[in-house]
């Protein structure tokens, strides 16, 4: 029969953690809230920059001598991945599904004999893929998204450090890995393609546009001309795809430590209910033990 | 052929952020790197680059709202003028102070630059304090 008394110290313990779980997916879900908008009024801008870059992407294919960023250095051997986690714990599996995909796409990668550069954007990234593939992170960036949510300049500090990397010929193609904002309860791992630059919908998109923006498509004026646009534009399409990989990941990441608290408090619920039923029935059974004591004392009398 | 245009351009200005404006104006005037280019209805399609400046937003013959961009692209077709802006805010809150600070810290940090990046970025953020001022000052652009 357990101690009564150390039931009761259980109890008080774990109503203390459903109080902090509680507590934890309150501030998630109002983080949450401000990080879905925030990623959703971002994507404006992202499609409408996906938008004019492939109209100029689209007139520049077939010809030789385009920017590097977008036709590539004609190598693949190697291969920088930019890893999206978060800097804090406590979310669920958010951290844990990037990092299997990463470490998945790595070793893949290796045994085609390439090599891998990482570049971890969140503490649990690099705490994770240290022990694995500690020599390959060449960098490791914290502290993400402070009072005010994420700020542009942020993503541009990451895409300046890539596109300073490509330019010094340390990796011929990019990725990212990041989760996408599904809902609070799912989140897509999704792995897009940076250097060179694709455009996701490519044969899609040419294929319902030949219809109605065809001619339109061909008629654009360029000023300066198409390579100068391209050579400022392709840069900053890293930024934008960078800014919006952090939104996205960040609003996944409230979205999914809001439901790993919110079950935490619903088994702590359960826990307190079943360690409530215990330490009643020991009660009961000692109170009745008392009371058999008593009266074979008294009628032993 | 007059009627076949229609008499508003739809004008969308967006920053990294938001959606800044979207509405339908009848002519706004962008600052693009080799000149300012006066938008209106049917106007031919044209991508170009923006330097940082003042947009202008016409109603009726009249400037209705001045918008300071800090530079990006301007995307334009017939019905449709879409801007693509680094930063964006309404000249009334430009403030000479801020924009002195930012002009002095930018000098700064080109002063410091290493990297062709570094010193690239520095670059942009002198013209687009310089560009504040200018707009604040009432000075040739305005």
């Amino acid at each position: 029969m357990p101690n009564l008394k150390d039931l009761k110290n259980r109890i008080d313990s774990v109503k203390s953690t459903r109080k902090i779980t509680s507590a934890m997916k309150m501030v998630a879900a109002a983080k949450l809230r401000r990080a879905q908008d925030a990623a959703e009024s971002a994507r404006a801008y992202s499609e409408r920059m996906e938008t004019v870059l492939r109209s100029l992407a689209g007139s520049f294919a077939g010809r030789e001598g385009g920017p590097k960023l977008l036709a590539g250095t004609g190598a693949d051997q190697a291969h920088l991945l930019v890893v999206f986690t978060s800097d804090r714990g406590l979310c669920g599996g958010f951290n844990g599904s990037i990092v299997r995909e990463a470490r998945q796409l790595i070793h893949d990668m290796k045994s085609e004999g390439k090599t891998v550069k990482l570049l971890c954007v969140g503490r649990k990234g690099s705490d994770l893929l240290k022990g694995e593939f500690g020599g390959d992170i060449v960098d490791a960036v914290t502290g993400i998204g402070g009072k005010k949510g994420i700020e542009f300049s942020e993503a541009t500090a990451v895409s300046d450090k890539i596109t300073e990397m490509f330019e010094a010929g340390e990796f011929d193609t990019c990725s990212i890995i990041f989760n996408k904002f599904q809902s609070a309860m799912t989140q897509i791992v999704t792995t897009s393609q940076l250097i060179p630059f694709t455009s996701e919908e490519d044969e899609d998109a040419s294929a319902d546009k030949d219809g109605a923006g065809g001619e339109l498509k061909a008629a654009y004026e360029f000023e300066p001309e198409e390579s100068e646009i391209l050579e400022v534009l392709l840069p900053k399409n890293l930024g934008v795809q960078v800014f919006q990989a952090m939104l996205e990941s960040s609003a996944s990441e409230h979205g999914a430590r809001m439901t790993a608290m919110d079950n935490a408090t619903r088994n702590a619920g359960d826990m307190i209910d079943k360690l409530t039923l215990t330490y009643n029935r020991s009660r009961q059974a000692a109170i009745t033990s008392e009371l058999i004591e008593i009266i074979s004392g008294a009628e032993a009398l | 052929m007059a009627d076949t245009i229609a008499e508003k351009v739809e004008f969308e200005l967006v920053s990294p952020e938001r959606l800044v404006k979207s509405q339908s104006v009848c002519m706004v005037v962008v600052p693009c790197s080799e000149g300012d280019i006066g938008v209106l209805p049917g106007h031919t399609p044209l991508i170009g680059t923006v330097r940082p400046g003042v947009v202008d937003i016409h109603e009726n013959g009249k400037v209705t709202e001045s918008i300071f961009v800090s530079g990006g692209f301007v995307e334009v077709t017939p019905e449709r003028c879409t801007l693509l802006a680094e930063e964006a805010l309404s000249v009334d809150l430009l403030n000479r102070d801020t924009a002195q600070a930012r002009l002095e810290a930018a000098e700064k940090a080109l002063e410091k630059a290493e990297t062709d990046i570094e010193k690239g970025n520095a670059e942009a953020e002198i013209a687009t304090a310089e560009a504040m001022i200018m707009a604040l000052g009432g000075g040739p652009a305005h």
